[in-house]
């Protein structure tokens, strides 16, 4: 569905991420892991198209998104951004509209199946009664919501997702990752972003990582989310957990450790 | 599966539901009466006052087999050559104001930004003065205010997209608008200085101050097309304004041609503000209040808010060109009332009512 080969990209002409590579396939899950500064927005950014690729290629569905517009690339590939404000006070139902633009004529408005479709994204994601309230009178989770059900009006092939657990509490990012694990089950392709390398192991097919400095890595969650490798990214002493729940499932957790007085004093000399 | 909730959903119940209901009748009764009511009486206010029936009177005579009546001559000719274009002045530079103040926030993604943010304004105001102190007559002064008014538009779009080239078009787009408003405003001091204290410098301190009693037909001739031409494209691309409100990056990831739709508004907004400025002189406030109240009423979305705006626009500026002529005994410049009219009227808007942005 996905496939990115050596891209690197960067403003200017300086490339902030180099010879990134991976796949995802129709229906996967990759979460996009890295520290501050490593350049996930700004590779977010390439995929999108608002950065030119300084080298290598984007393809999706086997052909190369160079020279599409922004429409044919819309249609395509949805990004669903961190909860925001708005300058105007939209209602929910306007915005999840916008997200129809994509398959709209230039000079046309959204037409009753436009506005049908927007309805059914309100549905699949369970938050129709928002759909009259005020978008920014919304609390950051309902905003989230609402850019995904957009997202989904745009009905693409591929999410792309900036962090979608930001500025969520623990029950309610979990609740995120549950709803993005029922859009992939149901064929969408999802890239994600997280700080978090558990909602990696909680809801991802496959994992990248990017670290500052070093080689790009991606792969499936067992072989990429490993101690040795969290602790080059993020410069942290990392385990990996694996225990059997209650429902007998077996589940994986990083355990970060932090360093003692004493350690902490030898990093300062 | 439970989704993301943080608040208990409000179910609608039966009173809001009749009280929305009614509040939607208002709103019909406001955005098709209002005009009705104002054009009606704009006929028949002014330093001759013309009667509802003297008027149906000579409406009635001009239709096929109506009798003139002599008695009516004069006032069938005040009514035809002064106040009806008038009345037609006030209508298209409301709504050209009002609709290109509502093309801008949304462009700009800010509440507070008027038709003049990117120096048509003061452009058309330094083309006018400069005119008068050449004294190039009446459609002199309008063709070099209108192209100047165009023209310090054309340098803020160049200069701000040099600018941004590191990023931030919209940003770099408002602050160079800044610096050649700025620039053209103490070119027009300069000419006032130039300009003979006796007869210039008055004509063109009242121009500045804007007004429509010297419109006549021929000006109307010019101003509706221009009118037309900017505002059509606008009301067409309406919808994509709603998207670029959400920010550039968001724009383009949903589909829209951002640069493109982005040059097509300002040509059009400043195409609507310089043939405005160019006849009326300068008016402001309305490209400003105008659509905040039009968003009270009827909501942001751009699919009715702009039709709507501009409509309002048109008849709050007939409103207030009734006042300005019927007032006191002298005319009152139109520029000084609806500032005088709309700062008042815009605190009470921040005060009451429900906000038009976020």
């Amino acid at each position: 569905m996905l496939e990115v080969e050596n891209l690197s990209c960067g403003y200017g002409s300086q490339p902030i991420v180099k010879e990134v590579s991976f796949s995802v396939q129709s229906g996967e899950i990759m979460c996009l892991l890295g520290p501050n500064g490593a350049g996930k927005t700004t590779l977010f950014k390439t995929l999108l198209a608002f950065l030119k690729p300084l080298g290598g290629t984007v393809k999706i569905k086997g052909q190369s998104t160079e020279g599409w517009s922004r429409q044919m690339l819309a249609r395509a590939v949805g990004y669903v951004p961190q909860a925001h404000g708005a300058p105007f006070p939209f209602s929910v139902f306007d915005v999840v509209t916008m997200g129809r633009t994509a398959h709209l004529g230039l000079f046309a408005s959204p037409s009753s199946k436009d506005r049908s479709i927007a309805d059914e994204a309100l549905q699949r994601l369970q938050i129709t009664y928002l759909r009259d309230r005020t978008y920014t009178e919304l609390s950051g989770g309902e905003r989230q919501m609402v850019l995904i059900a957009r997202a989904l009006a745009q009905q693409p092939d591929i999410l792309i997702m900036d962090e979608p657990t930001s500025n969520l509490d623990f029950g309610n990012q979990i609740r995120m990752l549950e709803q993005i694990r029922l859009l992939s089950n149901r064929g969408m392709t999802v890239v994600m972003t997280s700080h978090f390398p558990d909602h990696a192991f909680l809801c991802s097919d496959k994992v990248a990582l990017l670290r500052r400095g070093l080689p790009f890595l991606a792969g499936s969650v067992q072989e990429v989310v490993t101690s040795d490798n969290l602790k080059s990214a993020y410069g942290i002493d990392v385990e990996i957990a694996e225990l059997t729940a209650a429902t007998g499932e077996n589940v994986k957790t990083c355990v970060p450790l932090m360093r003692t007085e004493g350690q902490l004093l030898e990093g300062l000399s | 599966m439970t989704a993301i909730r943080t608040q208990p959903s409000e179910m609608p119940g039966q009173t809001t539901e009749s009280s929305s209901k009614r509040r939607r009748m208002l709103r019909i009764a406001l955005t098709a009466g209002l005009p009705i009511a104002v054009l009606l009486l704009s006929f028949t206010v002014g330093r001759y006052s013309v009667s509802l029936s003297q008027m149906v009177e000579i409406i009635r005579s001009g239709l096929p087999g109506g009798q003139p009546d002599p008695g009516l001559d004069s006032v069938s000719t005040i009514l035809f050559h002064v106040r009806i274009p008038r009345i037609a002045a006030a209508l298209l530079v409301g709504g050209a104001l009002a609709a290109a103040g509502a093309s801008y926030q949304g462009l700009f993604r800010n509440p507070m930004v008027s038709p003049d943010i990117l120096g048509a304004s003061a452009g058309a105001g330094f083309g006018a003065a400069l005119s008068m102190l050449l004294s190039l007559g009446p459609a002199g002064i309008q063709a070099v205010s209108f192209l100047l008014g165009i023209g310090a538009v054309a340098l803020t779009y160049t200069i701000g997209s040099l600018v941004s080239r590191r990023g931030g078009a919209v940003l770099s787009l408002v602050l160079t608008g800044i610096v050649i408003s700025t620039v053209f405003s103490s070119f027009t001091s300069i000419i006032k200085l130039a300009a003979d204290p006796d007869n210039k410098l008055p004509a063109i301190t009242f121009w500045l101050m804007g007004g429509l009693s010297l419109v006549g037909l021929d000006d109307l001739k010019i101003l509706a097309p221009l009118v037309l031409i900017g505002l059509i494209p606008l009301l067409l691309l309406r919808w994509k304004l709603n998207v670029l409100s959400f920010g550039e990056e968001e724009a383009q990831s949903l589909g829209v041609n951002t640069g493109r739709i982005r040059i097509v508004t300002i040509i059009c907004s400043t195409l609507l503000t310089a043939a405005s400025v160019s006849v009326s002189g300068m008016i402001g406030w309305v490209g400003l209040i105008i659509p905040h109240l039009s968003r009270m009423v009827v909501g942001p979305n751009y699919k009715v808010l702009l039709p709507v705006s501009a409509l309002y626009g048109a008849c709050y500026l007939l409103l207030v060109d009734d006042i300005a002529r019927s007032a006191l005994t002298m005319e009152i410049p139109l520029g000084i009332l609806t500032s005088l009219i709309g700062a008042p009227f815009f605190v009470v808007l921040l005060l009451t009512g429900k906000r038009g942005w976020d």
